[in-house]
């Protein structure tokens, strides 16, 4: 409690940054409890409702009632971040520690395909990869994860390499320990702290990114109710006439992804100081 | 040399990616305008039918001889087409960097030197709000209520520099700004800690000690010490800014690379995509060489021997 209370008061921004992924993370587990109407019901009668008592947040040009939508989308949201998320830290663990660890010419392989990757606008790997795969909720994930794997396993290896020559590793080495068993004990917990960082960023990047996907067309299918596909598709439409259709679930978005980066900003503070200030990670795949 | 091996490894991953997209080309003119009766005319005439290395070899040795091919559906010449839109994307993007700077760089600054005073707060929550609100959400929101309050709405048709600059610029400010906000974040947050760094240094305690007001001490001793990882940090930035223009570009009409790039896609027009992915890739390398130089700039020790 005292810890907490410290932390408070060092990091008043990153303490924010949690309390708005709680209420994301208590949204998107309760969503069947707090949602008034169900997300997805099509009611002809109610097309375009201004806010009410009955629909606080209005509807949207199918008569959905917009505040069911909106907490429903934090679902989306989460599993759109969490999945794409897993796979890039999970590959870019796997490239960064091979690269960083082994070194030589499993590392300049690597890294020249890295460098490759790198060199197109991330933004434009996504579009790729979207137009490859088709639209749907698994491949957005998919190519959201790819789409950030080459970034993280940059950060990664670099992690591996500062610590790759401590004695600690050497010791183990000696011992007689066995590569994947000095990895799993050795390595990883002393890279867990950017991992985390890395992750952490991501999930705001991720949640971004589909809202920009979205918009270009190549997000997440009606009628799932995902944010960005709230407030890019009809939403724009009717921007003018309906203008909370649009203007909530974009709220939504930028809540979200305002408090996974200050609670990463803040993490990477408090965890590991030699990253602060940024790696400029949390904007890679930013419009 | 790594510039060369990169490039080649750009070329062959566009061409076969591309050739892997569902729904290939031949298909899709078939289908859309009965362009030809015959498929393997066609094949013949696109040069799809040769085998994929045959393909690959024939367009980089085209390639290095500057000639880009003939997009699939207008037969006009990439390169061309490229060049054309070019300047649209080039000077959104250098407007873009230009405002984000200017946002950035000056409240970096001020928050280092103020640090953890109310402003200081307020300026690190607004450069991470500018990380965290979608582009083109902000953009709609802004062009609705100007339509709404002043009834102004962005005009349809692109004006060139050349011919009208005043209108030119003040089509391309509001997309500028925004994109310019969201790229401020990074480099603000990246300002302010180096500076906070610097700010701790020996010879910052005796520029002080010899009195110097704090304006000078921070001008001449802080920023310039301070800027190296903001400049690398702003080369990192690129990437994301040519995304940037992509949908910047389709909201507010403007003619540039992005929209053309979107619709190759979408059309399945191989060598545009090929072309306009060699040249952002090309861009963002020999930019990232030109950053490497500027630190020599910057940091006299860092020079390349």
């Amino acid at each position: 409690m005292a810890s907490a209370i410290r932390v408070i008061r060092r990091k008043p921004l990153g303490a924010l940054g949690g309390v708005l992924i709680l209420v994301l993370a208590a949204t998107a587990v309760l969503a069947p409890v707090l949602a008034p109407h169900d997300p997805i019901k099509v009611t002809s009668t109610e097309r375009l409702k201004p806010p009410s008592l009955n629909h606080p947040l209005g509807t949207d040009d199918f008569g959905r009632d917009i505040l069911s939508r909106v907490i429903y989308g934090a679902r989306i949201s989460m599993l759109l971040g969490l999945g794409a998320v897993a796979i890039s830290t999970l590959l870019a663990a796997v490239i960064g520690i091979l690269s960083g660890y082994y070194g030589g010419r499993i590392d300049t392989v690597l890294q020249r395909f890295i460098d490759t990757l790198m060199a197109f606008p991330a933004f434009v790997v996504l579009l790729t990869i979207m137009a490859m795969l088709g639209q749907g909720l698994g491949n957005v994930i998919l190519a959201l994860g790819i789409g950030a794997t080459a970034g993280n396993a940059r950060i990664i290896r670099s992690a591996v390499l500062a610590i790759r020559e401590n004695q600690y590793l050497e010791v183990a080495r000696a011992t007689g320990c066995r590569d994947w068993r000095i990895i799993a004990r050795h390595v990883l917990p002393n890279i867990a702290a950017p991992i985390m960082v890395v992750a952490t960023l991501g999930l705001g990047v991720a949640i971004l990114s589909e809202s920009s996907l979205s918009f270009l067309g190549f997000g997440v299918p009606p009628p799932t109710p995902s944010w960005g596909a709230m407030l890019s598709g009809s939403g724009r439409t009717y921007m003018i006439q309906a203008p909370w259709m649009a203007v909530f679930p974009g709220i939504a978005i930028s809540l979200a992804v305002f408090g996974f980066n200050m609670l990463g900003d803040a993490l990477r503070d408090l965890l590991d100081p030699k990253l602060r200030g940024g790696t400029g990670l949390g904007q890679r795949l930013n419009q | 040399m790594l510039l060369l091996p990169t490039l080649a490894l750009v070329t062959l991953l566009v061409f076969s990616i591309i050739r892997l997209l569902p729904g290939d080309v031949v298909t899709l003119m078939m289908s859309e305008q009965g362009y030809a009766g015959d498929k393997a005319k066609l094949e013949q005439m696109l040069g799809l039918d040769q085998p994929f290395h045959r393909q690959y070899i024939t367009y980089i040795g085209k390639a290095l001889q500057g000639d880009l091919g003939v997009s699939f559906w207008t037969r006009e010449p990439v390169l061309d087409e490229i060049l054309r839109r070019l300047p649209v994307s080039f000077e959104l993007a250098v407007l873009a960097m230009f405002f984000g700077v200017l946002i950035a760089v000056p409240t970096g600054i001020f928050s280092a030197v103020r640090q953890d005073t109310w402003l200081d707060y307020l300026f690190r929550s607004a450069a991470i709000g500018g990380l965290s609100v979608p582009g083109f959400w902000m953009a709609t929101v802004v062009i609705v209520s100007a339509s709404i309050w002043w009834q102004w709405v962005p005009p349809m048709r692109y004006t060139p520099f050349a011919r009208d600059p005043v209108k030119n610029l003040s089509q391309l400010l509001l997309p500028a700004i925004i994109l310019g906000f969201a790229l401020s974040a990074s480099v603000m947050r990246m300002t302010r800690s180096m500076i906070l760094e610097v700010l701790r240094e020996d010879y910052v305690r005796t520029a002080w000690a010899k009195g110097l007001g704090e304006s000078m001490v921070i001008a001449r001793h802080v920023l310039k010490n301070a800027m190296i990882p903001v400049v690398t940090v702003m080369g990192l930035q690129l990437s994301a800014l040519l995304g940037g223009t992509v949908i910047m570009e389709s909201i507010f009409v403007l003619p540039g690379m992005g929209k053309f790039l979107l619709d190759a896609i979408t059309w399945r027009d191989y060598p545009v995509i090929q072309g306009i992915n060699l040249f952002l890739a090309t861009s963002i390398i020999v930019l990232n060489l030109v950053i490497d130089v500027i630190y020599g700039f910057l940091d006299p020790r860092i020079r390349f021997g």
